[in-house]
């Protein structure tokens, strides 16, 4: 046969070769070795697919091209927040997972990969420390899927199906945790009051048959819950698991949810040193305290500290491998596979620069420009703050006589992403270090304006 | 010694780079600092006061989280000497992670990745200033649709299993749909399936039923006829299953499954010897879902992020998650998920790094390169397959005699009733001379296995590289298995002891957990939950409700 197209990721079409090992196998041809693909389901005509680009600079250019398109978050003034955030990524970050030995490695052994696990079992060590709790897993897909997991382990360990969500939730997150869990919860939402949970309401629907409690924090308006330490008591007293979703961003100087009675924490660490990359870089983390009861219910995989034959020095393995998918299919729990390590060691490496001085200094600036967002955004006529709970980077803001669709389609004439539409009159703002006093008061000024426009129009 | 250099033997001499680097709590020193954080400005301090000082009563935090203090070049030589201990696929002939499909991740994709037009890119963005992105997923479905034949594709997929678990969970929204939820309550997979379609079904709430091979060793069609029922929800399928063995009957399958009202769902992890052979459509299936990061070259990033497209059937579309891409007039808009869709199965619109990724790699080939590379991986598998069966002690356990696909599941079965060394320690050694080597999904039905897939990336000399390592170790488990008994000798470690892996005693599963146990240490936070014991809550009614 002969062989007239070789291409660079493709070594063996090379004809001299190719003729090689088609004889070491006593193969006429490459068609011997699809023998058992039926004549019926071959696909006797090209795919129909657009003509390549196979040098490398034409490639580039057409791709290029089509990414060109897109105007950034650096070019428009972005508030933009509902679970991807605008984070800055320290330099050293990136180069670390951008190291093709990271970004290439998979699935080796603790011998051959000893530094992918090492990295990973620091990146559980760092979360666990801010945390403040002793177990952290390798990161599942997003905090979406760690909430849900979070969740199916309290009906695992409880073996009840009642769950109480006592927190306002990202709309898309709450979609994905009912899917995920309708097999075996059931969820029930109970309305927030001032943005955080109604605790009374929650006592009068605690029974016995709850498996858990649900709480977002800060949840999805940006409100931080405040009463978690009453929420676990009134679920421990029932015999139900508290259960956290959360962003770690504020644990710098914000009590962590373990500190305050929570059995299993989950969340999304997007923040921790990854990019926006249009919502396509999450990954998810579940913590739970050292017990067998949770950590024998974790899916995901779980890198131990080991000793060697050589004193002082560390190895790796793989922690209780047999509750696993890989271990036991359908008899493992839930299930486990290529999820978002690499997102993990980025994390890892944001938190070892961090450190607690960088954590505190972070959620102190985050707290400070949310307060002053808010006071800003509150002065202006006809905006009022959603509510008066505290916040955490978002709030939402309500237009007595603007429509939010609106006012963002102001905004955006004025290069400035104003944040996210939650209702027809309300609006989730995010503010991060990305968003200076100065851009809040651009915002703001933007904001008068265009209201005060809507207004004379109506 | 003078020139000229001796010849190099082979294999090759290896030393894997080892740093006995401490754990980077180790690393601490009060005061450093790795990165700054830009201040909060007088105006704001001015307008808000001390914010911290201000938290509401039990809110601030404490004690400080006892995360390391560290200078920063200390934290960037830390990682990248961590770094230099791995065999990432860059740097090794990668073909020793059957079912896994590691193939050459382009450098062009990485960088065409790593530009602020992607990086600083928010979901939530006017349309009008992300149509770059929403032209490269909208671009890629429809390339996706033409591969596998289907009809529409979503790619908010995660990952390969977070994949599989789109295609089931369509599957139980779709019988949900026709009022069938409660009777098709079984889902119908195979042993050589990827253990995530079994594991995903049972999520669903599925009871799994387990398919094992025929006397011919290709996947049994009459035990799956008799397992078929008017409660099958569906079959969940891997193609060519990770024995590499393609099933001839695969319409039969299909055919039998749609017969009893089921549907079937086509896990295509395993398709890149099959890119342009043969399609998912036109073996009938309903659902399927590839990997990105497999066939479509990807990087697999130290185990993720992955990502999935979901191809499926017109008449399964409207089950597909959102958001969706749809192309209105020449300009590309985003369509929130409608009334019978799954909903959201991720953040946004999925992964989107890889999903350029796969679109650069698509059009880097076209329809003859993506051919030709499916050819030249089974090509390549065949010939690794004559090469290891010349191996004394290998076999391939399984329609013997036949060809393969992409990969083989070989068995070391007989050298091992000849050495009494195992598999494991096979992989184990095979790492010494450089090389990565994965033994088999759990349960370990072929016995003493391992399993290999040389994909289309690596050439013949590579190839044979790989072949006299498995060579080299096979004969050195004979004459000499105490060398292989006690491997590692070159690795970045050295032999490590498992036994408190599995003590929930003595596992060490974070520093402060190992701090706690071991050196008596009281990290912030709580040991235990406060959650009582399922027993003791049965032992003693609880106070419930206000």
């Amino acid at each position: 046969m002969t062989q007239t197209f070789v291409h660079p990721y493709i070594p063996n079409t090379a004809p001299e070769i190719h003729a090689e090992m088609l004889a070491a196998v006593g193969a006429a041809s490459i068609e011997d070795f699809y023998a058992d693909v039926p004549e019926d389901l071959r696909l006797r005509r090209p795919l129909d697919v657009p003509a390549p680009l196979p040098a490398e600079q034409d490639l580039a250019r057409h791709v290029r091209g089509i990414l060109a398109q897109n105007r950034t978050t650096e070019e428009r003034l972005s508030f933009l927040g509902a679970g991807t955030y605008n984070h800055y990524v320290p330099a050293v970050v990136d180069e670390v997972i951008r190291r093709s030995e990271f970004l290439t490695a998979y699935a080796g052994e603790p011998y051959e990969d000893h530094g992918r696990f090492q990295a990973l079992f620091e990146y559980q060590s760092l979360m666990a420390e801010l945390l403040a709790m002793d177990v952290v897993n390798v990161p599942t897909y997003d905090g979406y899927q760690a909430t849900a997991t979070g969740l199916a382990m309290a009906g695992r360990l409880t073996g009840r199906i009642r769950v109480l969500a006592v927190s306002d939730v990202l709309p898309e997150k709450d979609s994905k945790v009912r899917d995920y869990t309708r097999a075996g919860l059931e969820i029930e939402r109970i309305p927030t009051a001032g943005g955080i949970a109604d605790v009374a309401a929650l006592r009068d629907r605690l029974s016995d048959d709850v498996a858990a409690v649900w709480v977002e924090t800060p949840s999805f308006t940006g409100a931080v819950e405040t009463r978690l330490r009453e929420i676990a008591d009134a679920a421990h007293a029932a015999g139900a698991v508290v259960v956290v979703g959360t962003d770690p961003i504020g644990y710098g100087v914000l009590t962590p949810p373990a500190l305050q009675g929570a059995d299993i924490v989950t969340g999304d660490i997007q923040s921790l040193g990854l990019h926006q990359w249009f919502g396509g870089a999450h990954a998810g983390f579940i913590a739970v305290h050292d017990e067998p009861r949770f950590v024998m219910e974790m899916p995901s995989r779980l890198f131990g500290l080991e000793s060697t034959d050589v004193p002082g020095e560390y190895g790796f393995g793989d922690v209780a491998y047999d509750r696993t998918s890989f271990a036991h299919r359908e008899e493992g729990k839930e299930w486990v596979g290529t999820a978002a390590a690499l997102w993990g060691i980025a994390a890892g490496v944001h938190l070892a620069l961090m450190g607690p001085q960088g954590m505190a200094d972070l959620g102190e600036l985050l707290l400070a420009r949310t307060a002053y967002a808010q006071q800003r955004l509150a002065a202006i006529d006809g905006v009022r703050l959603g509510d008066d709970a505290l916040h955490l980077r978002e709030f939402t803001i309500r237009f007595d006589g603007a429509r939010a669709a609106d006012v963002v389609a102001a905004l955006r004439a004025e290069g400035i992403e104003p944040g996210v539409v939650v209702d027809e009159r309300t609006l989730l703002v995010c503010v991060t270090e990305a968003t200076s006093a100065a851009d809040i008061d651009r915002l703001a000024a933007a904001l008068a304006a265009a209201i005060d426009t809507e207004e004379k129009d109506q | 010694m003078s020139l000229p250099v001796a010849p190099k033997p082979s294999p090759r001499r290896f030393q894997q780079a080892s740093w006995d680097e401490p754990i980077v709590f180790e690393l601490s020193t009060p005061g450093e600092r790795g990165v700054l954080v830009t201040p909060v400005e007088p105006v704001v301090r001015e307008a808000v006061g001390d914010v911290v000082a201000a938290l509401p009563e039990g809110m601030r935090r404490t004690t400080p989280p006892a995360l390391p203090e560290i200078a920063q070049m200390r934290v960037l030589k830390h990682y990248l000497r961590l770094s230099q201990e791995n065999l990432g696929s860059d740097l090794n002939v990668d073909i020793g992670q059957g079912t896994c499909t590691i193939k050459y991740s382009p450098k062009i994709n990485d960088q065409l990745i790593e530009v602020p037009q992607l990086r600083a890119l928010h979901p939530a963005q006017d349309p009008a200033d992300t149509q770059g992105a929403l032209e490269a997923i909208w671009r890629l479905e429809r390339l996706m649709a033409e591969i596998s034949g289907m009809d529409a594709v979503s790619l908010a997929s995660p990952g390969g299993s977070a994949g599989i678990w789109t295609n089931i969970a369509m599957i139980r929204a779709y019988h949900a749909s026709r009022g069938e939820a409660e009777q098709r309550d079984e889902v119908i997979t195979t042993i050589f399936s990827h253990p995530s379609n079994a594991a995903a079904a049972k999520v669903a709430g599925y009871k799994v039923i387990t398919i094992y091979p025929d006397a011919d060793g290709y996947p049994d069609l009459a035990a799956l006829q008799a397992a078929l029922s008017e409660r099958t929800a569906a079959i969940m399928v891997t193609n060519p299953e990770d024995t590499g063995i393609y099933n001839p009957a695969i319409k039969e399958w299909v055919d039998a499954a749609h017969a009893v009202g089921a549907l079937a769902s086509y896990d295509q992890a395993n398709a890149a010897g099959i890119l342009g052979i043969t399609r998912a459509r036109d073996a009938g299936f309903d659902v399927c879902q590839f990997n990105l990061h497999k066939t479509f070259s990807a990087p697999h990033g130290s185990g993720g992020p992955g990502a999935a497209a979901n191809a499926v059937s017109a008449a399964l579309a409207p089950f597909l998650p959102g958001p969706r891409v749809e192309r209105v007039d020449g300009r590309f808009v985003v369509r929130e998920p409608g009334e019978l869709s799954i909903g959201h199965v991720a953040p946004a619109h999925g992964v989107i790094l890889h999903v350029v990724r796969a679109y650069a790699w698509i059009m880097a080939l076209g329809a003859e390169g993506m051919l030709e590379a499916s050819r030249i991986a089974v090509l390549n598998n065949n010939y690794l397959l004559k090469k290891v069966l010349e191996i004394p002690g290998a076999s391939a356990p399984y329609a013997t005699g036949r060809r393969r696909i992409e990969q083989v599941r070989y068995s070391w079965q007989e050298l091992f009733e000849e050495t009494g060394i195992s598999s494991e320690e096979i992989g184990i050694r095979m790492a010494d001379y450089g090389f990565h080597y994965w033994t088999s999904h759990h349960p370990y039905v072929v016995p003493q296995p391992f399993t290999l897939e040389p994909t289309e990336c690596y050439s013949k000399a590579e190839i044979d590289e790989y072949v006299a390592a498995l060579a080299q170790v096979a004969q050195e488990a004979r004459e000499n298995p105490e060398l292989v008994r006690t491997a590692p000798h070159n690795q970045t470690v050295h032999h490590t002891h498992h036994d408190d892996l599995d003590d929930p005693e003595r596992w060490a599963i974070t520093w402060r957990a190992y701090r706690r146990k071991y050196f008596g240490e009281a990290p912030d936070g709580p040991a235990r939950s406060a959650l009582p014991d399922a027993e003791a809550a049965l032992a003693e009614p609880v106070a419930v409700g206000a």
